[in-house]
């Protein structure tokens, strides 16, 4: 339980980060909250020769108000939105499902930027970002860009986040009152990763579901969206039939890796049964 | 006499028995300043880490140790062929087999220890651990322990393939380690036969670990000018690791001194003597320099004393009104790949034969197969007495399965078999002599707190609308104290405990005692005996233990043995000096012994107010004015060996609510009626029930060590292995009756073992009540949601509503 030798770095800007990425491309590795990186130090199963922190740049932390949308800085702590006034007035989704991650003391040091970028599918954030149609904002050498949390996962570890670059912000548009949401997720206890779990938003046009996005956690080598469960709810006055056959498709799409959790057939069932209560939460929420 | 009110304002000065006082050892602990054997720093101390094997079976075909030792820091690398001309290579097990130290030619289970890498710091030992070079030729492993007898099977231990003993009595077959068995099996036989109704279920105390939050560690320190070695430990049993250092080392006892600071959980891990103990030691002693060695989780999870992995099979015989007539058990006990269960000697399953527990049983015949597997070592009693939660659990499950089978009630089944109060003593089928119960009134009290009748109107009501609820209940009967020494020793040294007490001049006492608290709250509660037994204030007397230079010898700290033997050797040797001090009051106050009452803190003349002298008095008086031929000094020692072990006793109930979308089981309501004897500490017997608990809800609800058919260790870490938070524990509901061990001097019987022991079965049937109903005799635990799924799913219970 004792890392290899590493460098560590620990610039106070963003720039230097960048800079620091780019001095020591693949060697590099950057440091936010360090609960998934570091225990996989400790186990040697990663070795970076250089560990960049993150924690000193201030610009970083924090929740701001932008308008129609909400911006997180991507070191922020998971307490911290849990914390956030406006989170909750504007997105409550995030820190209903934050108080679903680990325990409080990894909330006080575990970030979402680490979380969304570490690709772990057992990480809560991902499905979340996903659900609220979240956009990344990354900086690398060349510049800015702007990745949409959709089509961010390309497989287990594996994002589009180029090596040399850092995200800054997330962007989440806010909820209308219209909007309805919830997380549910089955864990075996406090701290651990979910067996299964479903995040869903969706609006209500009258009891006409007009809009809705459906992401499944640690199912499948990333986040899944549910697309094709979408689709059973899309336009439809949402029922406990519609329910069923959405729950059936998203179960369709699961793809787990049997572990101490369950087997494939358990986890399955388990992604469809959160599925079912998130629904079910969220047209109750959509409906006010 | 009748206490007045200044007798009894005397008497709760003292804190003595009885006493809800404070842990003293609280103080330390919540300010963070208790000294673990992490926290010693000797000055030159080196450190220590293995290397160890990434296969469950495999031949070692070469070891190079160049790269490792070139790395700067680095001391020594050392194998067993290092060990070999020390002759320490293998160490003799308390199983009476041999373990390997480190690997010796093959290795037998994943992770065994193969090579200690010494360094000048822990970062460079485990940098340099990675540098050393194993070649290994991988064997086929054996995981199941029903396949260990295969005739085809691989041979485990080629080092006794050819032995017919392993220690334990004759061997079948290469993987066999013993065979033991117990009662009348001709009558058990008969009486199955003759039976109007029979049952039998298989079951599986699965393979789990005491997970203490601190893990084993040392720091050997040897003195060569002074041929003295100091060993820091982490033991429940300092003095006998004293012992097994001395034999093997060659250092003589009186040389070696084995110091157990304080101890962050042992729940029988830290019984045994451990590969990293001995090399470390062998390091110390070769190097000059003290040598720390210290697991991290995974090695603890992983390799030292695991517990139960018994595979039963529980039979009952009973007549048609549920009155059970005969017990039959048959056991396959995987030990891993060294026998080195921590038991007394005579003892290879441990007690499990007082498996018939509360239950008036005639006839019964028990027998447990003990085999190697490719897996760690251990099979120790975990929070329990030796393999008395296996023996409890095969009752308190298969007397389920008959009510179930009869139509009848648990709770009525239960009492219509149990032993009477008025049996007592009571001599069991397999020959224990039980010393004092009351197992009727306990489980009425039960019922009635709970209002029994009404949770199963509840359940039928719920069951009718398709719902999952179950109540379990469980009365156990425990055994511990172990023990006396005709009947239990430990490496042939029988199993006493022992008290020294020292009554100074002013009336402050220290007291010394062979036991070692990890927890327990010893510092508390044996001032609390000698309290009462002395008349002098608890906060006067001090508690030590763990340091062999300083405390008499004794037996440790495991099996709920503190109490029943140490408590009982500190009431002695505090009688020893509350009849000198008789002798000196008497002389002070000019009487006959026989003239004087003893009355809280004083000696009083009959009829005379007012001529009285107190303990504080007299214990002046021992070191200036002692009777002629009286030597001075008021102080005595015991070495106590019970005549009997004692047979703590507790009805619980479980109520649960089980979800049949996801497999999660709610555990509503959980009431623990214990029966310990006197309770010398009300609270702390609380706080140990609530561990107890805790612990017994984690085994029965989530933990298991669980290997992949290669023999690859899985969930070998905290996010895994099931320890329960806050979060996940139910609330205990407590209560209590008093039945005192008429044997045991002030009538305690121990406790901390108890709710570990009846607890599991009790989770467990509350869980199988659920679906008893349903057809269901009996799932294995863990009872997680994954499992508990399986079940729902297979019986179709998890449709969608709208399905």
């Amino acid at each position: 339980m004792i890392p290899g030798k590493f460098e560590y770095h620990a610039p106070e800007t963003l720039a230097d980060a960048v800079a620091l990425l780019g001095q020591y491309g693949e060697d590099g590795k950057v440091l936010a909250g360090g609960h998934s990186l570091l225990p996989m130090m400790k186990l040697r199963f990663a070795e970076p020769a250089h560990l960049i922190d993150l924690n000193r740049i201030k610009d970083l932390r924090g929740v701001r108000d932008g308008g129609n949308k909400v911006l997180i800085g991507a070191m922020t702590v998971e307490n911290d939105l849990i914390a956030a006034d406006l989170l909750w007035a504007k997105c409550p989704l995030v820190p209903e499902a934050a108080k679903q991650i680990a325990d409080p003391q990894v909330r006080n040091r575990g970030t979402i930027g680490g979380d969304v970028c570490h690709g772990d599918p057992g990480n809560d954030h991902p499905a979340i970002m996903i659900a609220v149609d979240a956009t990344f904002v990354v900086v690398g050498p060349e510049g800015e860009r702007k990745l949409p949390a959709n089509g961010f996962y390309l497989g287990t570890y594996w994002t589009q986040l180029e090596e040399s670059e850092v995200l800054t912000e997330i962007q989440i548009p806010a909820f209308n009152d219209n909007t309805g949401w919830a997380y549910h997720k089955l864990k075996r206890k406090t701290g651990d990763w979910a067996t299964a779990a479903s995040a869903v938003v969706l609006e209500l046009d009258g009891d006409v579901c007009s809009r809705v996005n459906i992401a499944l956690t640690n199912v499948g080598p990333t986040a899944l969206k549910a697309e094709e469960a979408e689709a059973v709810l899309a336009g439809q006055v949402v029922d406990e039939n519609l329910i069923e056959q959405a729950a059936q498709k998203a179960m369709a799409i699961c793809d787990p890796a049997e572990d101490l959790r369950g087997d494939v057939e358990y986890k399955t069932h388990m992604a469809g049964e959160m599925t079912r209560r998130a629904i079910r939460q969220a047209v109750q929420r959509a409906r006010g | 006499m009748a206490a007045t009110a200044d007798t009894l304002e005397r008497e709760n000065k003292l804190e003595g028995i009885g006493c809800k006082r404070k842990r003293k050892e609280d103080g330390r602990f919540i300010q963070g300043k208790g000294s673990y054997v992490d926290d010693v720093k000797l000055p030159g101390m080196l450190f220590a880490d293995f290397v160890r094997s990434p296969h469950a079976h495999a031949r070692i075909k070469s070891i190079r140790k160049e790269r490792a030792l070139a790395l700067p820091g680095v001391h020594a690398v050392l194998t067993a062929d290092d060990l070999k001309p020390l002759n320490l290579h293998w160490m003799p097990t308390l199983a009476g087999d041999t373990q390997a130290v480190l690997a010796d030619e093959k290795v037998a289970f994943q992770m065994q220890e193969v090579a200690m890498v010494v360094a000048d710091d822990r970062y460079i030992a485990a940098d340099a651990t990675e540098l050393v070079e194993v070649e290994y030729e991988e064997l086929p492993a054996i995981v199941d322990p029903h396949k260990a007898m295969d005739a085809d099977a691989p041979v485990i231990r080629e080092d006794i393939a050819g032995k017919a003993e392993a220690g334990q009595g004759k061997r079948e077959h290469p993987n066999h380690i013993f065979s033991w068995e117990v009662g009348d099996k001709d009558g058990t036989d008969r009486a199955f036969e003759a039976a109007e109704v029979t049952v039998a279920q298989e079951m599986v105390n699965q393979r789990v670990h005491p997970c203490p939050l601190e893990t084993c560690g040392c720091v050997a320190s040897f003195d060569k000018a002074r041929g003295e070695l100091t060993v820091y430990i982490t033991s429940q049993a300092p003095h006998v690791v004293r012992t097994v250092v001395s034999m093997l080392s060659g250092v003589p006892e009186s040389k070696v001194r084995i110091i157990s600071p304080d101890i962050g959980g042992g729940f029988g891990n830290k019984v045994g003597v451990y590969p990293g103990y001995v090399v470390a030691i062998v390091a110390s002693i070769v190097l000059g320099r003290p040598v720390k060695w210290i697991e991290d989780r995974t090695e603890n999870l992983s390799t030292t004393a695991f517990a139960r992995d018994y595979h039963m099979v529980g039979e009952l015989a009973a007549d048609k009104d549920g009155r059970i007539k005969a017990m039959r058990v048959n056991v396959l006990a995987d030990h891993g790949a060294f026998n080195a269960h921590a038991q007394p000697t005579k003892w290879p399953a441990g007690f499990f034969s007082v498996c018939t527990g509360s239950y008036d049983i005639p006839y019964a015949h028990a027998r447990v197969n003990g085999v190697y597997t490719n897996k760690a070592p251990g099979g120790v009693a975990y929070r329990c007495s030796f393999r008395v939660t296996e023996a409890v659990y095969v009752i308190e499950r298969m007397i389920d399965v008959l009510a179930q089978k009869l139509g009848m009630d648990p709770a009525e089944i239960r009492l219509r078999n149990f032993v009477k109060k008025e049996q007592f003593p009571y001599q069991s089928a397999l020959d224990w002599e039980y010393d004092s119960g009351d197992y009727e009134t306990a489980l009425r009290k039960v019922m009635e707190a709970v209002d029994y009748p009404a949770l199963r109107k509840e359940q039928a009501e719920k069951r009718s609308r398709g719902e999952l609820m179950g109540i379990g209940l469980c009365t156990f009967t425990e055994i511990v104290g172990a023990g006396p020494s005709k009947a239990c020793d430990i490496l042939g040294v029988g199993m006493f405990d022992s008290a020294e007490i020292r009554v100074h001049p002013t009336g402050s006492v220290i007291a010394r005692m062979g036991t070692i608290t990890q927890g327990q709250g010893h510092q508390t509660t044996y001032a609390q005996i000698i309290a009462s037994e002395l008349g002098i204030p608890s906060e006067e007397i001090q508690i030590e233990e763990g340091d062999t230079s300083t405390a008499p010898y004794g037996l440790g700290t495991y099996g709920s043995r503190s109490t029943p033997v140490g408590g009982a050797a500190t009431a002695v040797a505090a009688r020893k000096i509350r009849d000198k001090a008789r002798k000196i009051a008497a002389h002070l106050l000019e009487v006959s012994e026989n003239d004087l009452d003893w009355e809280v803190d004083r000696f009083k003349v009959k009829g005379v107010p007012g001529q009285e002298k107190t303990m504080k008095e007299v214990a002046w008086a021992a070191y200036n004015n002692v009777p002629e031929g009286m030597e001075m000094g008021l102080e005595a020692v015991d070495y106590y060996d019970p005549p009997n072990f004692t047979y703590p006793f507790g009805a619980y109930l479980c109520v649960v609510d089980i979800d049949k979308h996801t497999g999660e089981t709610k555990v509503r309501r959980f009431y623990a009626l214990d029966d310990c004897g006197t309770r010398i500490n009300p609270m702390i017997i609380e706080g140990q029930i609530h561990g107890g608990l805790n612990e017994a809800f984690a085994v029965a609800m989530g933990q298991q060590l669980v290997f992949d058919e290669a023999g690859n260790i899985l969930g070998n870490t905290l996010m895994d292995y099931f320890l329960p938070t806050f979060v996940e524990t139910p609330h205990w509901e407590l209560d209590h009756t008093v039945t005192p061990s008429p044997h045991h001097p002030i009538g305690a019987k121990g406790v901390a073992e108890s709710p570990h022991v009846g607890g599991i079965p009790c989770f467990s049937n509350a869980v199988n009540d659920a679906f008893a109903h349903l057809g269901v005799t009996h799932v294995d635990m863990p009872h997680s949601a994954y499992n508990v799924w399986k079940t729902v799913h297979r019986l179709g219970l998890d449709k969608p509503s709208a399905a």
